[in-house]
């Protein structure tokens, strides 16, 4: 190996991980656990369950890519964004826009009412708007949509968060500043009915480019592609996460005012790995529109962003893994409790946000980390070789 | 006399109306060990705080091979040559002695570079390399946070080494350090100061004897006297408001 021993990233275990065979160890499950979930999620789980169960854990995997972005952000950047769900809003919204449109295309009824210009969707004619808005109209190329769906929200994120972190606007101030712009996205789209399709969001897309997103095939083939692209993330956290960019994150978080000391501009760095989350979220929101058929602003208010800051925190908010599955698993209960205990939802939620920082400041990772730890003390101890 | 490095003139700055540095005019030399001793209040870290950036002058001029520190950001001043050790060890505590010693590498600081940074043959060669001169070469992979105090500040003065500034600003190097730790730091000192310029603030009287060439005190923000130690000790004034007691 060209490197030198690098110990884990992940915050608690590389404590224990200063023998060579300690990091070795640690790197290896950080290596496995990678490819734990591409099993658990490529073949276990499709292997399972139905197309139902298939499409909901789809669903919950897209609110996973907000998940892995926060441990980015939040875990090692610092900056605990209250507004996942814009981004997220976002790629949801611009997909909708594009499928809206090509619905619209081969609707004859919004021809006829689009007049000479291009066809008008259903609910714009509804509030009496029969020219399509010259924002909405590029949506109508995919090769327009697509990229738009990956650059407008990663621009947003990095221009709003270079603005604030260049003033030293950080930490509660900047979360405050993101849980506002979460909920001026909702006020907005709930109030502009027309050009949005408000508090219903942006309803009946069967196709996308061409072919139909709601039979059992394409809810298969969906599902893998979110999965992909999920784990593409995660490896993409990895990758930043183990370079010096990840240290430097590191060292940001801790001592933002040495690291300017060090010759680095703690503003880019943020507004990079803020950016990056934003694109996660973009790419999450684009894939549960196209799975669940509709966009809306439940979706991108601040109920949905707090609940992305609960998903990396119970997984572990250091673990690019441990968003995943814990977001599956608030997820599944959020199903659960609020099918079987209506408004008993909130009351959960709201605890699970005390206790887990009090109780598992690290999740789900930290227990797995520490049962580790745990057995690899003991097994030092049985070979008489205490560190 | 050789050229200065960084000259320091008619610097002021005011808190709420209180001058913690009054009209100074501070002269560095290149290759100077120069020190800064004066009582509590004096404003010897405030002047280090706006050499390196940390604090911005109300009126003055800070020159630095021609650049003008006052109009700059923290790390574009780092960047131009100037190192920062604070009084209180500040290194990277979730990292370990190596990654700390390795975001100290003067090179790639930008977010691409970072990104797809390589820890080459030669940046492996300088870490080790500063590791022992530091004394922590048998502590690479340990987590900062596990350091003692002193072997903090060892690492601290290991990352400026890193950076390899041609002006280098220590605050109290050898505070909190045992009489052992003191003497290493002492020969480490001398050291660093090899090739370039060094400013240490230090109240340790027996420790700026052993290094300094230049001492410089600060009394109430104004410069009280300058010179040689052994001139400076024997100044009436000087003995009058620090040294006397």
């Amino acid at each position: 190996m060209k490197d030198l021993p690098l110990t884990s990233t992940r915050g608690g275990a590389s404590n224990a991980a200063t023998s060579p065979t300690g990091w070795r160890g640690a790197l290896l499950l950080d290596k496995y656990s990678v490819l734990i979930l591409a099993l658990l999620l490529l073949i276990a789980i499709p292997a399972l369950t139905g197309a139902f169960r298939l499409g909901l854990f789809a669903k919950y995997l897209s609110f996973a890519f907000c998940a892995v972005g926060l441990v980015l952000t939040w875990g090692y950047g610092g900056i605990l964004s209250l507004g996942q769900g814009i981004f997220f809003g976002l790629g949801s919204y611009m997909m909708a826009m594009y499928m809206k449109l090509e619905a619209s295309s081969n609707d004859p009824a919004a021809a006829v009412f689009g007049g000479s210009g291009p066809p008008v969707p259903d609910f714009m004619t509804w509030n009496s708007i029969d020219k399509l808005p010259w924002w909405w109209a590029p949506f109508e190329h995919g090769w327009f949509a697509l990229p738009a769906i990956l650059i407008i929200p990663t621009l947003i994120a990095f221009v709003l968060g270079y603005a604030n972190f260049r003033k030293r606007v950080g930490g509660v101030y900047f979360s405050i500043v993101t849980l506002a712009l979460a909920s001026i996205m909702s006020i907005v789209i709930i109030g502009q009915q027309g050009y949005t399709g408000g508090v219903n969001g942006i309803t009946n897309l069967p196709t996308f480019m061409g072919y139909s997103v709601q039979s059992n095939t394409a809810t298969l083939i969906m599902y893998y592609v979110t999965c992909v692209l999920l784990l593409c993330a995660v490896l993409a956290g990895r990758f930043i996460l183990k370079s010096r960019l990840g240290k430097v994150l590191i060292a940001i978080r801790d001592r933002e005012d040495r690291i300017r000391f060090s010759g680095y501009d703690p503003a880019l760095f943020k507004g990079f790995i803020f950016a990056v989350a934003a694109l996660f979220s973009a790419v999450g929101g684009a894939m549960f529109t196209l799975q669940v058929g509709f966009a809306s602003p439940s979706v991108c208010g601040i109920v949905p962003s707090i609940e992305m800051v609960i998903y990396a925190a119970v997984g572990g908010r250091l673990s690019l893994v441990g968003a995943v599955y814990g977001t599956v698993i608030v997820g599944a209960a959020k199903s659960f409790l609020s099918e079987n205990f209506v408004g008993f939802w909130v009351y959960f939620i709201g605890a699970l946000f005390i206790f887990v920082p009090m109780f598992l400041p690290k999740g789900l990772a930290g227990v797995i980390d520490w049962l580790r730890i745990r057995g690899q003390v003991r097994q030092d101890k049985n070979h008489g070789g205490a560190q | 006399m050789r050229p200065m490095i960084l000259a320091v003139e008619d610097l002021t700055v005011s808190f709420d109306g209180f001058k913690a540095v009054d009209g100074l005019n501070f002269y560095v030399e290149e290759n100077e060990l120069h020190v800064v001793i004066g009582p509590n209040g004096a404003g010897k870290t405030t002047l280090l705080d706006m050499i390196c950036g940390k604090t911005k002058p109300t009126s003055g001029r800070i020159e630095f091979k021609g650049l003008y520190l006052e109009k700059m950001l923290e790390y574009q001043i780092t960047r131009a040559g100037v190192g920062r050790k604070f009084q209180n060890p500040m290194v990277y505590e979730d990292l370990t002695v190596t990654e700390n010693l390795e975001i100290s590498y003067p090179k790639k600081r930008d977010v691409i570079g970072c990104l797809f940074f390589n820890r080459s043959e030669a940046v492996r060669d300088e870490i080790n390399r500063i590791a022992a001169m530091i004394f922590l070469d048998d502590q690479l992979e340990r987590k900062a946070a596990l350091l003692s105090h002193g072997q903090k500040q060892w690492l601290e003065i290991g990352m400026l080494l890193m950076q390899d500034p041609e002006l280098l600003l220590l605050d109290e190097p050898v505070a909190g350090m045992s009489a052992k730790e003191r003497e290493l730091t002492g020969v480490l000192l001398r050291k660093i100061a090899e090739g370039r310029s060094v400013v240490v603030i230090e109240h340790d009287m027996e420790f700026v004897k052993s290094v300094a060439h230049k001492v410089t005190v600060l009394h109430q923000g104004k410069k009280l006297a300058e010179g040689r130690m052994d001139e400076v000790q024997n100044d009436p004034r000087v003995i009058e408001v620090y040294l006397g007691h």
